[in-house]
């Protein structure tokens, strides 16, 4: 099988930057992807970008070419968008068209630009991912639709907020050494349940920050990294994507996510693993409750079992599978379109050995991302793994 | 209220829950969905027809939501609420209750109130 490898990646500092423009970040991660791999512009034959609101935030569309321009490629150039998992949705094209031959160097990212309309407007778009005429206009809202989730868990499984603040603080603590994140503070148990209540059982504490940001890579042919002579051990050697009903109150269950279940087993079946050969995970923790759902869909937890494993100190950078090494969504940030690319860039770090968190897994050869758009009616999985 | 043009299906159904006579879309293997459909997503059948909603509903899950979009600003905090009505499940904000006491399984009716901020129309459970 030919597993593009992963060139090199660049991702901006996440965090409050209302002032800069979407092409403007972009340019930046672009850049430095570019940069890391060694590749020559030239070589690159088209890009994947993932964006989610900017018709709304920056009254753009069409933007993969103006993206595309901003790094300084004339290439075909294509958006991607399937709400929180666009940029996913990006590399497993990506992916496909490396695979099939019909290209050898691909730009792949995205970019998001969400605190310059402020977080009324921002949680506004992000509730245009649900379904407008019977949730939207019900009042959802995407921490109220977590918070049914969550409520929906809690009844058919058991666990307490307790057990999902552990999830945050677990995620902030990793983030503390992230040049890249947004929130890099220590929080405890205590003060995530008594963060004011955003969408009940949900507080402000178990929600992502309202992002800017982007990231991105290059992705090339095993024939092309060879032929270049390039330093690019991680491959992405597998991928999926599973599909489910857009509203909550179409799906039979709603403590569960089927189309992370199916994107896992495409995913895993696609690159000859299981998973107990997972040795860290990137996971959708949009919200604290996404992580424990995320970890139960890769298998790495039974259904119902997922809830104290951070508790239990299983998913820290201690723990024997550490998920969200980079301090997830929940301290790193989510600018929506990028997601999917920084959490594969993450991985990349970790299994080379340059990421600060890269001590957690010394031995560590396999690496899973996993992308949610919405309330997972889209996700995608990616498993990396890296030439020991 | 905009001016803006009807959605077909979501409209109409709205309506029949003003006039009193609710309804839902069914296949023939019994899955129930909300208008517009033109084909079951579980089986595939085009054999759709219309038939009345249950008059109650049962709480399937909650969420009190304190930070609303500017489209409901004075509406919050409100309930977004999960209801089963037999085959079909329908979302709404639950009202005349305490949201402290509310509990899944609690037994509601379905109506079309006003939502505050906008005077749009909205779908509202109410317990019975």
């Amino acid at each position: 099988m030919n597993s593009p490898r992963i060139a090199g990646a660049g991702v901006t500092q996440f965090g409050k930057h209302p002032e800069r423009t979407g092409r403007d970040l972009f340019a930046e991660a672009g850049l430095e992807a570019l940069d890391a791999a060694g590749v020559s512009p030239d070589d690159v034959e088209a890009l994947h970008f993932g964006n989610f609101m900017g018709e709304l935030t920056e009254h753009q569309g069409h933007q993969a070419p103006l993206m595309a321009e901003a790094v300084g490629l004339n290439v075909p150039a294509t958006r991607f968008e399937a709400a929180c998992a666009s940029a996913g949705a990006g590399v497993r094209e990506a992916v496909k068209t490396i695979r099939n031959g019909e290209a050898d160097v691909l730009l792949v990212g995205g970019a998001e630009r969400m605190t310059n309309v402020g977080t009324a407007a921002a949680t506004d778009g992000l509730a245009i991912a649900a379904d407008d005429l019977y949730e939207v206009r019900a009042g959802m809202t995407f921490p109220a639709a977590y918070g049914l989730m969550a409520r929906s868990y809690f009844a058919e499984f058991g666990g307490s907020r307790e057990d999902l603040a552990h999830v945050a603080v677990k995620n902030h603590e990793h983030a503390l050494v992230n040049e890249h994140a947004q929130l890099r503070s220590e929080i405890t148990v205590e003060d995530v349940l008594s963060a004011p209540p955003v969408a009940d059982p949900l507080g402000l504490y178990d929600a992502c920050p309202i992002t800017d940001g982007a990231a991105a890579m290059v992705l090339v042919s095993e024939a092309y990294a060879t032929e270049h002579g390039l330093d690019a051990p991680v491959s992405i050697t597998g991928t999926g994507q599973g599909g489910d009903s857009l509203a909550l109150q179409d799906r039979p269950d709603i403590a569960t996510t089927p189309a992370a279940v199916d994107a896992a087993e495409e995913a895993y079946a696609d690159a000859g693993i299981g998973a107990g050969d997972v040795d860290l995970a990137e996971v959708h923790d949009c919200f604290t409750i996404a992580e424990v759902l995320a970890i139960e869909s890769l298998g790495l937890y039974e259904p119902g079992e997922g809830i104290t494993a951070a508790t239990d100190g299983e998913t820290t950078r201690h723990g024997d599978t550490p998920i969200n090494l980079s301090g997830g969504l929940k301290a790193k940030g989510h600018p929506v379109g990028a997601t999917g690319v920084a959490q594969i860039a993450t991985i990349a770090w970790v299994l080379d050995g340059t990421h600060p968190r890269a001590d957690a897994v010394p031995d560590g050869t396999v690496g899973v991302a996993h992308n949610a758009g919405g309330t997972a009616a889209s996700a995608t999985v990616h498993v990396l793994e890296v030439d020991r | 209220m905009s001016d803006r043009a009807r959605d077909g299906g979501y409209d109409d159904w709205l309506d029949a829950i003003e006039a009193g006579e609710p309804y839902y879309v069914e296949c023939p293997e019994g899955h129930g969905w909300l208008p517009p459909r033109r084909v079951c997503p579980t089986c595939q059948s085009r054999e759709l027809t219309t038939a009345s909603l249950p008059d109650s509903g049962e709480i399937t899950s909650f969420s009190t939501v304190y930070v609303a979009t500017p489209q409901f600003e004075d509406d919050a905090p409100y309930v977004t609420t999960l209801a089963s009505f037999g085959p079909v499940t329908i979302t709404g904000i639950l009202r005349g209750v305490d949201p402290e006491t509310v509990e899944l399984g609690d037994v509601v009716g379905i109506s079309v109130e006003e939502r505050t901020t906008t005077g749009d129309r909205l779908v509202v459970f109410r317990p019975r």
